[in-house]
């Protein structure tokens, strides 16, 4: 640990301590919440695409609103901002970027990946998205449109990939299964 | 920028047929949608995983939020408000602690005083 | 005043960056462009009253198309670009 983090870690204590004293905030309170943040995680926003692939009425919910789509799953969205899902098409590919800062859907995806808030992925997703999607070794026909999508302001932004050729006979759960962190945001494609 | 200097940058540069970046208006630190300085940056796909210290931070920031106490918007202004270097030197949840910190300082739910106290504490 | 979706807008070319502490929701690279309404995604809080924790107004919110090329100019740019933007922001065009 270095010294920067030592330093950190004694003002996070400072801060903690202060905001229990004044009850203003407890240490309980805070561990619930992460633990509650920690449960969030791709495997949920995964279980709302594979419901989408298979269930054309569920399909048509998530489209016109997303959060009550994740509701729809036990995905608890109280508090959430409200959830806005990007189809793709074979003619159409979103990819969604913060270039502000780091608004994620967190309900359904859990915590930003690391690479989302960096500056290379911030600066470089609205001008050069391809190349970005080439980092994570993607690679689109040239026809296909891409759609880059700035989340800068109070909605949260997740994509309902293409269901990949060759999963007609799969059931929903092994759908799931398949269905990544990235291929949410726009980075990669589903592969069975 | 003087009122005039502003007006007249605003004409020179009020429509498309300009042949400038965006980059090259006085944009904030923060606002790097395009900017040239990140477009060699690769972006590493590995997973990264998150620290106790991280966790706890965001942990903070929801509690408060929740409570009326700060606004995600604060927190956001008070990152916005760091020095450029410090803004690229310092991990994302150092970042959110420092803005934190000096949004309860403003906002007095705690003194500078009782900080430096609570930090000395925390050390012993 | 309302918009509808398809409505042609130019971005203000504002920046209130120049002029003090501020926190603006609206990045630099759209400012004083021109783009197409898409959709209204409903009325929220300014935030740039929220940052300052002063009253916030409920204001419409858009999502707005931009043509990447017009803004980098380079052929490598994306198709589009699709940003929620304030109302406040937006600027009616013929």
């Amino acid at each position: 640990m270095s010294v920067q983090d030592t330093a950190d870690e004694r003002l996070l204590r400072a801060v903690v301590d202060l905001l229990a004293q004044k009850a203003v905030a407890t240490p309980a309170e805070i561990a619930e919440r992460i633990a509650i943040t920690d449960a969030a995680s791709p495997a949920q926003g995964a279980r709302m695409v594979a419901r989408a692939w298979v269930d054309p009425e569920y399909r048509a919910l998530l489209l016109a609103d997303g959060t009550r789509a994740a509701e729809a799953m036990g995905i608890p969205m109280r508090g959430a901002p409200p959830l806005g899902v990007l189809e793709n098409t074979p003619e159409l590919h979103h990819l969604v970027v913060c270039t502000l800062c780091s608004c994620y859907p967190r309900a359904v995806l859990g915590y930003p990946p690391f690479w989302y808030k960096s500056a290379g992925y911030r600066a470089r997703a609205v001008r050069d998205p391809r190349g970005v999607l080439a980092d994570f070794g993607t690679v689109l026909p040239e026809d296909v449109r891409v759609r880059v999508v700035d989340s800068t302001a109070d909605f949260r932004w997740m994509v309902l990939p293409l269901r990949p050729a060759g999963t007609e006979d799969w059931d929903e759960a092994r759908l799931a299964s398949i269905v990544r962190e990235g291929d949410m945001i726009g980075v990669t494609l589903v592969s069975p | 920028m003087t009122d005039t200097a502003r007006a007249g940058y605003r004409r020179r540069m009020s429509d498309d047929t300009r042949t400038t970046l965006p980059e090259d208006r006085p944009r904030a630190m923060h606002d790097l949608g395009g900017v040239s300085r990140f477009l060699c940056e690769p972006v590493d796909p590995s997973p990264h995983t998150l620290t106790a210290f991280d966790r706890e931070v965001d942990g903070l920031r929801q509690v408060l939020g929740m409570k009326g106490v700060m606004s995600v918007d604060e927190l956001r202004r008070g990152i916005e408000a760091l020095a450029e270097d410090e803004y690229h030197r310092l991990s994302y949840y150092q970042r959110w602690l420092r803005s934190i910190t000096a949004t309860l300082l403003r906002k007095g739910v705690f003194t500078e005083d009782e900080l430096r106290t609570a930090i000395q504490e925390a050390g012993a | 005043m309302m918009l509808t979706p398809g409505q042609r807008v130019r971005v203000r070319d504002d920046w209130p960056e120049t002029r003090g502490p501020c926190h603006i929701r609206t990045p630099h690279y759209v400012r004083g462009r021109h783009g197409v309404v898409v959709r209204y995604l409903g009325d929220f809080a300014n935030p740039e009253d929220l940052a300052f924790a002063r009253p916030a107004a409920l204001l419409p919110l858009y999502h707005v198309r931009f043509d990447p090329h017009a803004i980098w100019r380079e052929p490598h740019a994306g198709d589009e670009v699709l940003i929620e933007l304030f109302g406040h922001w937006l600027e009616e065009e013929t």
